[in-house]
């Protein structure tokens, strides 16, 4: 039987060497591709990145990716967004002007408040508890404790349109945000999970037996 | 309050793990990965490797270390030294480097600083700042403490942020290796100038040190390399060293007398009965 190819979108954004070791670690067969052709065949794909969402964007479209990471996400195969790449999933984002995302998720890109009545630094450099708002039952979550722990870098956060995706909150610089999501095939988190110690390989054990089907 | 990191600093000579006083006097204390591994395991919330001697000698010897690192724990790795230009950066971070440490090449080139930042991100770039106080001022210096730059440390932070920095690792290098305490002077002087995050280094030797460089520095997150490793010296899987460097303090069984060490464990207990809050194991378990 051949085994299931997962396929991480190198679309230039950020060091995509520590999303490789995970999917490694939780015995994940996946490759780093830009190629539309693999992502529009892949069993599973991921979703990451680092930087700017207009730059992500652009190298996105300059890719011909939009369409298929759309059609991806519509398919019922497994995707998993991962800090950007939770993002890129919205309406749209406020950063630096107005730029359109892949609106798979409808939701806004706002950026963290500086200054902030908590004196919290921009960008969230560490780690945060992720709070449960639904039951984490069937989804990449499955497993870990209310209240966890996070590896986060960000300066922008997601604000649903309606928090029915939502499975878990986090605060930061005074606000309360979405910090990862769940619908149907499509996960995704603002968090790092490759970067979360073993708490975090969880979410990529997880994922594996959604895309293997364990 | 916001959740602070707690650092190990892990300063790396050729296949050794060493560390100084005042960035001098290197002694062997073992096996680098052994270290990281251990601290990986004790809940640390990211690493810092730095090759001391790769600025001196314009090299980078810590590629197998930082892969084999990244390959087993999933934890933030921050590489410093002798990285100098875009290629070496590339290089740190596909061996396993979350995030590059710069000093003697950001001063020398503080426009490198935009260019990395542009190309890999601000959160990939780390400003390293090593500073010593000379007649009421801080004085940066580069080359791990060797070149004195005449460069102001507070007016040399809010440059590095303007160009792109993510964060500030800030070293007082009267301090390092001391155990006297933080220099929260310092700490608070640049944390209070700059909107993004300090790690404060050098000189912890106490659990009210972490804390006060907290509370009173307005570190977000801090380093710290000798109360760790004497706590691990000299275990047997820690001391196979090899290669060359100074050995004889392994060899001769001592503790560092001016040092209690601390586990990483001990550090974070502390912080959070002081309502300082930090990333802990919720079902009380404190290891994988």
């Amino acid at each position: 039987m051949q085994s299931k190819k997962t396929v991480i979108v190198d679309y230039g954004m950020g060091n995509m060497f520590s999303v490789l070791r995970a999917c490694a670690n939780a015995g994940l067969d996946a490759v780093l591709t830009a190629d539309r052709k693999e992502v529009e065949a892949a069993d599973a794909v991921i979703l990451p990145g680092v930087g700017a969402f207009g730059a992500a964007m652009e190298n996105i479209n300059r890719l011909d990716l939009a369409k298929p990471l759309k059609d991806f996400c519509a398919s019922g195969r497994p995707l998993l967004g991962v800090c950007l790449g939770f993002q890129l999933l919205m309406t749209e984002s406020e950063e630096f002007g107005m730029n359109r995302g892949l609106d798979v998720i409808k939701g806004v890109v706002r950026k963290f408040p500086v200054p902030n009545n908590e004196g919290a630094k921009v960008p969230q450099i560490g780690w945060n508890a992720i709070k449960q708002c639904r039951s984490w039952e069937g989804t990449v979550l499955e497993g870990l404790v209310d209240g966890e722990y996070m590896y986060f870098v960000h300066s922008f956060y997601v604000a649903l349109d309606s928090t029915e995706a939502a499975c878990s909150n986090t605060s930061y610089a005074g606000i309360e945000y979405t910090s990862s999501i769940s619908r149907g095939n499509v996960f995704a988190c603002q968090f790092h999970p490759e970067k979360s110690a073993w708490n975090g390989l969880k979410i990529y054990t997880n994922f594996k037996k959604r895309v293997t089907g364990e | 309050m916001k959740n602070v990191r707690i650092i190990p600093r892990l300063d790396i000579k050729g296949p050794n793990l060493v560390k100084g006083i005042h960035m001098e006097g290197l002694r062997v204390l073992g096996q680098p990965w052994e270290f990281a591994r251990h601290y990986y395991e004790n809940g640390a919330d990211e690493l810092i490797f730095v090759d001391v001697v790769a600025s001196l000698y314009q090299r980078n010897s810590l590629k197998d270390i930082i892969s084999k690192t990244a390959r087993e724990t999933f934890i933030p790795l921050t590489v410093a030294g002798g990285i100098r230009t875009i290629e070496n950066m590339k290089d740190i971070l596909r061996a396993g480097a979350d995030k590059v440490a710069i000093n003697t090449a950001a001063i020398q080139n503080p426009e490198f600083i935009r260019t990395a930042s542009r190309l890999f991100g601000s959160s990939t770039i780390v400003v390293s700042i090593e500073a010593m106080l000379e007649n009421g001022k801080y004085l940066v210096y580069t080359d791990n403490g060797r070149e004195y730059t005449g460069v102001e440390a507070l007016a040399w932070a809010k440059k590095a942020e303007e160009l792109g920095a993510g964060e500030i690792l800030l070293t007082s290098i009267d301090r390092e290796g001391t155990g006297e305490g933080f220099d929260e002077e310092l700490t608070i002087m640049v944390s209070k100038a700059v909107s993004i995050p300090v790690i404060a280094c050098g000189g912890c030797g106490t659990l009210e040190h972490v804390a006060g460089v907290i509370l009173d520095g307005g570190a977000e997150a801090v380093s710290m390399a000798s109360v760790l490793h004497y706590a691990m010296a000299g275990r047997s899987d820690a001391a196979r060293i090899t290669g060359e460097g100074n050995t004889e303090f392994l060899r001769s069984g001592r503790s560092l007398s001016t040092i209690t060490p601390l586990g990483i464990g001990d550090i974070k207990k502390y912080l959070r009965s002081h309502a300082i809050p930090c990333r802990h194991e919720l079902d009380g378990i404190n290891a994988k």
